[in-house]
């Protein structure tokens, strides 16, 4: 009972600390939670389910775009883009996924990099002319919520972390749920899967969807607190990044996932000095936590089942 | 009638003819088995059952319908489900969760069941629970339920995987190799769960090395050797049979 | 006409780089069943220890630039490969049993780490090769005039891959690596060491890498830190179009590869040029997973 009160007040202090910091960290905090949304939202295609997903920046791109095209040319207001922004990208994701998903372990890999590069150049080359080359795409206006403009990083403080907290909460029922465990199982053997009765193909695309989808809303997110956006934010590195804050925090786990975005985001702020060597920092840790702690630091915890009850 | 009815089934590999025009019938509530020297084709005939592999020729006929060219859970959600000759449980997941992935064919919540949890999702759960303790108990298993099932011994390994198949409340049971690894008390608690599966009402296909279990609990034999079935029949005829001793003793041979 | 063969000889040159690198993702792949990702930034680190070579070491004056480069060739294939060596060592070895994913992170986060320890080093900005150090005159060939350089790389390249093929095919080290390749339980069982012919296959490749680096720094004449990573990514498509595994799929797959990517760009267009490699990938993937020379195996259950 102890650690259930510690983990609330730890969780009021947080939604109370950007009245005694300052703007710079409270922007920290905002990146932090921005990177734990899209990371949590690979962790379904990663953690659960076991795919080397290298590429999860497309998505992010995708929804980030649809949402700074659509409301720089038609103001279309910018909460009303959440979910479009969403879709878009997973439809985006359905349609690269579908062709590839039965592709394993490293050739999964390297064609999820080619797509985060496809993206990336066709961004660049300012596709359909809609997406303003490397300049990207500038004018993106602030959410507009009853009346108030999100603007300060206060605003975005907690309009981030009160969606971080939702996604939150969907994704640990969702983790405690048929799909959930489904997905552990293609992770765990797909021929086993297969042979109790999953659909592995199709799991595979749903995970995909899905974080693509939440991926898309984080973009729009994204797009209105930088109201700038340009091909650069959506590397292949940022698709890396994603990537080791799942691994290294914990393949899987939620906790693992959040706790990864504040090592790999926010400790680096507290080194800056040393910001050149942050990266070799960074590989070495990747290198040493694979070999001592595979698992990463916090793994998903077991799933608890009421049975008792039934007994 | 025929439960499962497979007719001139054929597979390469390359060059190589691993399942050679194979027909052999599985009458509904009886135990076969499937035997033969190693290599002879026995897994590839279970594999292209459950259709992991398509076959090159033939058709197999399950409860009237063809499964060539069916996905493999279409095939689990038909009725037929199988433990492997290597085990190949989720390692990492609970005994208790191994269990219930058997019915996971017979669920319906998806993504926003899960998100959202309706009250049927919920009984739903609570059903998969119940199920997966039922059959559980049915082969015998009695140990912590929360801990991974690596850790479990080799004969509890080879139980769960049954478990787990019954949980998909299967028409048909394929055991590839029930007893591989197990001592002789196990083997013998073993014959008595193939026994008491079929008891209730379902169909039993098994590949097994040990004879002594093939011909204690078995009513039906079919033997392979090179891809070709050489021999069918009760155990005894399929005892006395030449070609069968022949391809045994050849086996030994080498 | 003019511009279709200028762009097949340098797509072949390309090729050839593409083809040297691809053969240590190849080869480690065929012994170690994992994308060495490291293995473009040891092509940088080829690059630049050409770049200290050149400007600290003044034997162009004496001995002529052609034995110079040899030598700096055989120096940097060298060095670069034991470095390699010190990388399987330290970050795959003690992964060898491990999860397939815990060494796919171990070996981007090894990339990340001679990537960025060569820009601390050398600083992050672009360096530029000593210019007058090469013959830069062209050659007349079918009445075009093609630059040596590009036909020296190209010459160079097939040498090489010549060489290792005839290494690997006729040599006992070779057989012991094609065993190793094959099943490492039963070559120790033959009595091959399987560290040691891990370390000589992690030796070849990134010798070959850090000589195909050492090239490309003569022909471009220009050097970033971040430069294998794209060079490493086209290098291991190749590999994959040739068939992973298979050593003279790595050549086809290059020189394949460098060929359809200097006539896109000059055809379809120069500003996607880079994603050219990936769509080629993906189509492979689709219709020939196994690659072209790749043997179709079917999954064991």
């Amino acid at each position: 009972m102890n650690r259930k009160y510690l983990i609330w007040a730890i969780c009021l202090i947080f939604f109370l600390s950007p009245l005694f910091l300052n703007a710079y960290w409270v922007d920290v905090l905002n990146n932090i939670g921005i990177y734990a949304i899209l990371a949590l939202s690979l962790n379904f295609i990663l953690g659960d389910t076991g795919l080397f997903h290298m590429g999860h920046a497309a998505f992010f791109a995708v929804g980030a775009y649809t949402t700074a095209i659509l409301n720089t040319m038609y103001h279309i207001p910018i909460l009303f883009l959440i979910p479009f922004s969403g879709i878009t990208a997973a439809i985006f994701a359905y349609l690269v996924a579908r062709p590839i998903i039965h592709l394993r372990g490293d050739y999964l890999l390297i064609v999820t990099i080619g797509i985060v590069e496809i993206v990336r150049i066709a961004l660049v080359n300012n596709i359909f002319g809609l997406t303003g080359g490397s300049n990207g795409i500038f004018g993106i206006s602030r959410p507009h919520l009853f009346g108030l403009i999100i603007r300060r990083p206060t605003h975005f403080f907690y309009y981030i972390w009160i969606f971080l907290a939702v996604s939150v909460f969907l994704f640990h029922r969702l983790r405690n749920s048929r799909f959930g465990r489904a997905l552990n199982y293609i992770k765990e053997d797909e021929v086993a899967a297969e042979g109790t009765g999953v659909d592995i193909a199709k799991y595979k695309l749903i995970a995909f969807v899905l974080g693509a989808f939440w991926a898309g809303m984080v973009g729009n997110i994204y797009a209105s607190k930088m109201t700038i956006i340009s091909p650069e934010s959506f590397t292949f590195w940022e698709s890396v990044i994603y990537f080791c804050i799942v691994i290294l925090g914990g393949s899987g786990s939620i906790t693992g996932v959040i706790l990864g975005s504040f090592l790999l985001i926010g400790l680096p702020e507290l080194f800056r000095e040393f910001a050149q060597a942050r990266m070799l920092v960074f590989g070495l840790a990747m290198i040493i936590m694979m070999i001592f702690r595979p698992q990463g630091i916090l793994p998903p915890p077991p799933r608890k089942y009421n049975v008792d009850q039934i007994n | 009638m025929a439960l499962l009815h497979l007719k001139n089934l054929t597979k390469y590999f390359g060059g190589l003819t691993a399942v050679d025009n194979v027909s052999f019938d599985v009458n509904e509530g009886s135990i076969v088995g499937l035997i033969g020297p190693n290599g002879a084709g026995k897994t590839t005939v279970f594999n292209l059952i459950t259709g992991h592999y398509v076959p090159d020729q033939g058709e197999i006929i399950f409860n009237g319908q063809n499964l060539v060219k069916k996905p493999t859970h279409i095939i689990v959600s038909l009725g037929i489900a199988r433990t492997f000759q290597t085990i190949r449980l989720f390692k990492e997941l609970s005994v208790l969760e191994n269990a219930m992935s058997g019915y996971h064919c017979r669920m319906k919540a998806g993504i926003f069941a899960g998100m959202f949890k309706p009250r049927w999702q919920k009984r739903e759960e609570r059903q998969a629970i119940e199920i997966a303790l039922k059959e559980l108990k049915f082969v015998g298993l009695d140990v912590d339920l929360n801990q991974k099932s690596k850790n479990l011994s080799y004969g509890n390994q080879r139980l769960l995987e049954i478990a787990r198949a019954l949980a998909s409340s299967p028409k048909l049971i394929i055991l590839d190799e029930p007893a591989g690894g197990m001592n002789d008390q196990e083997t013998r608690e073993l014959v008595e769960l193939i026994r008491n599966i079929r008891d209730r009402g379902i169909t039993v296909l098994l590949i097994e090395h040990d004879m002594s279990l093939v011909m204690d609990v078995c009513e039906y034999i079919v033997v392979l050797d090179n891809g070709k079935k050489i021999a069918h029949g009760a155990p005894e005829e399929v005892r006395e049979n030449k070609k069968v001793i022949e391809a045994y003793l050849g086996l030994d041979e080498e | 006409m003019e511009l279709f063969f200028q762009q097949l000889t340098n797509g072949l040159a390309i090729g050839g780089i593409y083809a040297l690198i691809a053969l240590g993702y190849t080869m480690v792949y065929g012994v170690l069943k994992l994308i060495n990702f490291a293995h473009g930034d040891l092509f940088t680190l080829g690059a630049y220890i050409g770049f200290t070579l050149l400007t600290s070491m003044n034997l162009i004056g004496k001995i002529g630039p052609l034995p110079t480069l040899f030598l700096f060739g055989i120096i940097i294939m060298g060095l670069v490969g034991i470095a390699g060596i010190v990388l399987e060592r330290i970050a795959y070895r003690p992964l060898r049993s491990a999860d397939r994913l815990a060494a796919v992170v171990s070996a981007l986060g090894a990339s990340i780490v001679i990537s960025n320890s060569i820009m601390l080093i050398y600083g992050a900005r672009f360096l530029v090769y000593p210019h007058h150090i090469l013959p830069n005159f062209t050659i007349n060939l079918l009445g075009m005039k093609i630059p040596f350089m590009r036909i020296a790389m190209l010459l160079l390249s097939i040498i090489l891959m010549i060489i290792l093929y005839l290494f690997v095919q006729k040599t006992r080290i070779g057989t012991a690596i094609r065993a190793t390749a094959i099943d490492h339980g039963a070559a120790r069982l033959m009595g091959i060491d399987v560290n040691k012919i891990i370390s000589v296959v992690f030796f070849i490749g990134p010798a070959l890498g850090g000589a195909a680096g050492f090239m490309v720094g003569l022909y471009y004449g220009q050097l970033n830190f971040m430069m294998g990573w794209m060079y490493g990514l086209k290098a291991f498509i190749a590999a994959v179009i040739g068939g992973i595994g298979n050593i003279p799929g790595a050549m086809l797959g290059g020189l394949l590869l460098g060929v359809i990517e200097a006539l896109g760009a000059a055809y379809i267009s120069t500003s996607w040029k880079d994603a050219i490699a990936f769509f080629v990938l993906i189509i492979i993937l689709i219709v020939r997973p196994t690659g072209i020379l790749g043997e179709r195996v079917a999954d064991k259950i």
